[in-house]
């Protein structure tokens, strides 16, 4: 799968589009991967706000349970209600319809924070030597 | 013998499949006769109105149904299960034969202490050896498991925050290749967790232990050898930093079956640890526990150990719970008692050192397999393993193969397969304790076996994406399972018993 070129990643593998003063956040395909067949996802409520960093969610596979981080801080404007249901559209389209939350930007600055594609592949990269 | 030429055992139906109406295993007394009627004992109003749907058998089927399921399962009696991280060493019987003594297994949970005085010495004489074995000086028998051991001891630590007046301790440090239970107890224990990174050789980043250290942190909780199978060797200095700032150091016990009467985690500077009776002491697990997971702790912490404690007087054994500063009690009585009995036996049957040739075959297996394996199965970190060793499935990748894959094929070859996907820093992982009790030829066999898997990997990946294919059930919708459990039975009509 082709990830993206004009998205911010963070190394615990969630992406972030920004535009427009919000960010839509997902999880990568690296990490779909790693997680195996997906059983369920525990997604925020709107309205709630977030710290960058802050655990929003978590998701379950049949090998283990994660946390989902906010890769920026701000309110949650949207969520995608799709995923309680069906998985499928995660584990199929990470980058599209796989997406999570949508967060309306309190702080723009800790963008600068987050990497880019060529930084988070070389990351990957690094994982694998182990 | 191949996988597939092994008779594959039939599935058992349910009691409810094997159910036909009026069958009765034990027919109860007509009222009538000097028997009251139901509605006499209990009131009409307490009467069902209908019987309840209990499947209805002879004696004989019911008990052929359990027999037939019992021989099914995989245990440590049947099969070698190396099972990383849980220690399935064999449970010797004479540590049954022990548990099975009347004055133990009789003994009613609220005797007096001077009725039960053979209980309590011989709670009392494990606590010393518990105390020697890890060099630390006071126990608690109490907790039930090795979690509930975790759990009272930050209850402990706690406690000891709060009467130094140090409540702004709220967090605990955690390796990433803890075990998952230790975020759960702290989270429970009311603490909120750090995370520290391991380095490239598998052992704590120190830099990253120190950036962590601070003004807040309680303690820290750590693994030794940690779930990699690797021995921190930098223990020393772990702790030196750990007490320099005023914090503690936990030491979960899941793999004290590596250092036993080697080195000791009170020297190595642990302030509080927990045993696993069930796992290092040879007592049953995996569905025959309960288990035991004693706590053992410095001078300074003795004082919040849980209530009561045995005492010993010229008068004999007591139990003094007349302790201010105590958390209070963990457990009824005194923990789960038949299972300290039979940890007894297992160390008075091995002295102390038989107790280190435990753990050094112990080591000597696990790299036995290591050595064996290691051209065939990728290995995560070159420092040599102790009582484990994590393989990963990345040779096997090309064609699809991941660990669950090879898991699975396991079964097919009468194993039961080892921890798979952890521990969570080691992508599809392979986590194998052989535990000393495994002979050379066992250790050959299962080799031989992960062998043969690796080439069925290469040649033919559908075997393994579709095994176990010789048991009673097949390849599991694990997804399905999770997601639309059926926990009923709806079917009408019975089968043949």
């Amino acid at each position: 799968m082709t990830r993206p070129a004009d998205l911010k990643y963070s190394p615990s593998h969630e992406w972030a589009r920004i535009e427009d003063g919000t960010v839509t956040v997902g999880i990568t395909d690296h990490a779909v991967e790693q997680l195996g067949d997906l059983v369920f996802v525990d997604l925020p409520q709107c309205g709630a706000t977030l710290g960058r960093g802050d655990a929003f969610g978590e998701i379950e596979s049949t090998k283990s349970a994660s946390e989902l981080f906010a890769p920026l801080s701000g309110e949650i404007v949207e969520v995608n209600a799709e995923l309680a249901d069906d998985l499928q559209p995660l584990a199929a389209d990470p980058f599209g319809a796989g997406w999570m939350i949508r967060i309306s930007i309190s702080n723009p600055d800790e963008a600068s924070e987050l990497i880019d594609l060529e930084q988070y592949e070389e990351l990957l990269a690094k994982e694998k030597e182990h | 013998m191949t996988p597939e030429s092994i008779p594959i055992p039939a599935a058992e139906a349910t009691l409810f499949e094997l159910s036909r109406p009026g069958r009765r295993g034990v027919e109860p007394p007509e009222p009538g006769s000097g028997i009251p009627e139901l509605a006499e004992c209990l009131g009409e109003n307490d009467l069902r109105r209908e019987a309840p749907a209990l499947p209805e058998l002879a004696e004989a089927s019911a008990v052929r149904h359990y027999t037939r399921l019992s021989s099914l399962n995989m245990s440590i009696d049947t099969n070698f299960y190396p099972l990383g991280s849980c220690t399935m060493k064999y449970n010797p019987r004479i540590n049954e034969v022990a548990a099975g003594n009347p004055g133990f297994s009789q003994a009613h949970p609220l005797y007096e202490a001077r009725e039960i005085q053979g209980y309590l010495e011989l709670f009392s004489r494990l606590e010393k050896m518990l105390a020697e074995i890890g060099g630390l000086p006071h126990i608690s028998l109490q907790p039930a498991a090795g979690a509930h051991g975790e759990l009272t001891a930050l209850m402990m630590i706690k406690a000891r925050c709060r009467e130094r007046g140090e409540l702004e301790r709220d967090v605990v440090l955690i390796p990433d290749s803890a075990h998952g239970t230790n975020p759960s107890s702290c989270t429970i224990a009311g603490f909120k967790t750090r995370n520290i990174d391991s380095g490239e050789d598998g052992a704590i980043d120190i830099e990253s232990l120190r950036e962590a250290l601070g003004p807040d942190v309680a303690a820290m909780m750590i693994t030794n050898p940690n779930t990699l199978g690797i021995f921190e060797s930098r223990i020393g200095e772990i702790s030196s930093l750990l007490h320099e700032a005023g914090s503690l150091l936990y030491m979960d016990g899941a793999n004290m079956n590596a250092i036993l009467g080697i080195t000791r985690p009170g020297d190595f500077g642990v302030d509080v640890m927990h045993y696993n009776l069930h796992k290092t002491m040879s007592t049953p697990h995996g569905g025959g526990g309960p288990g035991a997971g004693p706590i053992a702790v410095t001078d300074e912490l003795e004082p919040y150990l849980p209530v009561p404690r045995i005492v010993h007087s010229e008068g004999g054994f007591e139990l003094c719970a007349d302790r201010p500063l105590s958390i209070g009690k963990v457990r009824t009585f005194f923990g789960n008692s038949g299972i300290l009995v039979r940890a007894y036996a297992y160390l008075r049957a091995h002295g102390p050192g038989e107790l280190r040739g435990v753990s050094e075959h112990a080591v000597l297996n696990a790299n036995y397999i290591r050595r064996r394996l290691e051209e065939a199965y990728h290995l995560p970190y070159e420092t040599p393993c102790m009582h484990e060793v994590v393989f990963t499935a990345r040779n096997q990748k090309a064609t699809g193969i991941r660990a669950l894959d090879i898991a699975k094929r396991l079964i097919d070859m009468g194993y039961h397969p080892p921890t798979i996907y952890f521990p969570l820093v080691v992508h599809e992982a392979l986590m194998i304790e052989p535990t000393e009790t495994e002979t050379q030829e066992t250790l050959d066999r299962f080799c031989d076996a992960m062998l043969q898997i690796a080439r069925e990997a290469e040649e033919n990946p559908e075997l393994l994406k579709a095994a176990p294919v010789n048991q009673p059930v097949k390849r599991l919708d694990e997804v399905n399972a999770i997601k639309t459990p059926i926990l009923t039975c709806p079917c009408d009509e019975p089968v043949s018993d």
